[in-house]
């Protein structure tokens, strides 16, 4: 890549940083340059990030259509799996997928709402009174 | 106490962390491409059997903590390492360096930095910075990834550093210690074992997931990918790869072309014109990947669509593992 192939466009970097590439000046020898973002990888996060939003907006419908209780959808819109929030609430997984179904989370205790909100950064009142 | 610490920003975290750690040494002819360099960072490795949000995992690059490891083993540098079970007494640790006058490298998960833009944001553990100061609550944070320095409060970090799930960090620290006075010809010698390793991992790796042929084998599951996922899921995988690719924190920066700047900056240091050859090779290589990664957009901007263009695709996969092949063949040529 030559340093005037270096991409200068907008990302959501703006005002955050601009990242440092290496290029070529004219005469032949690598030096670094920084760059504003590259709409290629822009976009690409962009998408990632749409089908984040479509899956925490699925889950938000569950949690509304009463197949899926707060933990579920809280657990899409921290962008985590099973696997993760066992690791971070330290339950078994099965035990995090027994507290999706909305009967077993109505009699969760506070203890166990607390250590998900934590996790998720709201409120036990904010957990448990999610209607969707 | 704050330590008289000087940025500099660079591409990759772990290769800045490397570089910022060691010049903070008095290692002043160390740079970004040399520590990639010495670390035999450039890879290619595709793990089919695990998926990362969802999406196929790839990697551009040598396995987290190589690089650090490595450069500081060929330059004769002892390093130390620390993993905590206890989030207390790893702060207590940090801290008590920090008085000292110890900067420090720290493994943290990317998800709760809060100087990254939310967008940027996924649970990625490997993520590397310095922290080389501290004022009441405040960390002064050197994160190699930003133009400037930033800092972190105790909470903050304590969060990144206790990050859960793949990669997860405990807490891990890291710094240079004994570290003797910097000796050029070890630094020739580095490259020269910095270059073999790095060939005998792309050429060599056995199984066909890694090294050129793991690049090969991301083309031929890339032709599938229309039938077997269907278009929706099969254009998001193409935008992870991408992301893999070029995105900050995680592929980022172009390895390529920092493996075609070291390779500038190896034949200054060993007085060897080939390497300059070998330099524009990978110049060629980083280039074709961006052209691939054009094509790929096109595809998730659903402009192209269809088998024809995911074929494009894996056909200009397998000019790239042909050009990295030659690249890698002709540096295990030369003599040193």
């Amino acid at each position: 890549m030559k340093k005037s192939e270096v991409p200068q466009d907008k990302s959501s970097l703006a005002n955050v940083t601009r990242e440092v590439c290496y290029a070529k000046e004219d005469e032949g020898c690598y030096n670094t340059a920084l760059s504003t973002g590259w709409s290629i990888k822009a976009e690409a996060l962009e998408n990632a990030w749409t089908e984040i939003d479509r899956l925490t907006e699925e889950a938000r419908k569950e949690v509304v259509a009463g197949t899926k209780s707060p933990v579920y959808y809280f657990m899409q819109r921290k962008l985590m799996d099973i696997a993760l929030l066992a690791a971070y609430t330290g339950f078994w997984k099965i035990t995090v997928r027994r507290h999706f179904k909305p009967s077993v989370f109505e009699k969760l205790s506070e203890k166990k709402l607390a250590i998900y909100a934590d996790v998720f950064e709201i409120s036990v009142q904010e957990l448990k009174n999610f209607r969707g | 106490m704050n330590i008289d610490f000087k940025h500099i920003q660079s591409a990759h975290c772990e290769n800045g962390v490397t570089t910022n750690l060691l010049r903070f040494h008095g290692y002043d002819f160390i740079t970004e491409p040399l520590a990639f360099g010495l670390g035999s960072g450039l890879f290619y490795i595709h793990i089919p059997f695990i998926s990362i949000s969802n999406g196929p995992a790839v990697s551009f690059r040598t396995m987290p903590g190589a690089i650090f490891k490595r450069t500081c083993k060929s330059l004769g540098i002892p390093v130390e390492h620390k993993k905590f079970s206890d989030a207390a007494k790893a702060k207590q640790y940090l801290d008590n360096q920090i008085e000292i006058g110890n900067p420090v490298g720290c493994q943290v998960g990317v998800f709760n930095l809060t100087y990254f833009p939310v967008e940027y944001r996924f649970h990625f553990n490997a993520h590397n910075l310095i922290v080389y100061g501290k004022d009441g609550d405040s960390y002064s944070i050197s994160d190699p990834v930003m133009e400037t320095v930033t800092s972190l409060t105790e909470e903050e970090l304590q969060r990144v550093r206790f990050a859960k799930g793949a990669f997860a960090p405990k807490g891990h620290v890291y710094y240079p210690v004994n570290i003797p006075k910097p000796n050029i010809e070890l630094l020739r010698k580095g490259i020269v074992k910095g270059i073999k390793r790095n060939t005998r991992d792309m050429l060599y790796v056995p199984g066909g997931i890694a090294g050129v042929k793991g690049i090969k084998f991301t083309a031929n599951q890339i032709r599938k990918w229309p039938t077997k996922l269907g278009d929706r899921r099969a254009a998001l995988y193409m935008g992870q790869i991408i992301r893999m690719q070029e995105e900050i924190g995680t592929g980022g920066g172009g390895f390529r072309f920092i493996y075609a700047a070291f390779l500038e900056q190896a034949a200054q240091h060993l007085q060897m014109d080939k390497l300059m050859h070998s330099s524009d090779d990978f110049t060629r290589a980083g280039d074709l990947w961006r052209a691939a990664a054009v094509e790929m957009a096109g595809v998730y901007k659903n402009r192209l669509v269809g088998q024809e263009a995911y074929d494009k695709i894996a056909d200009m996969l397998v000019e790239i593992s042909e050009t990295e092949k030659m690249a890698f063949t002709k540096l295990s040529k030369i003599k040193f």
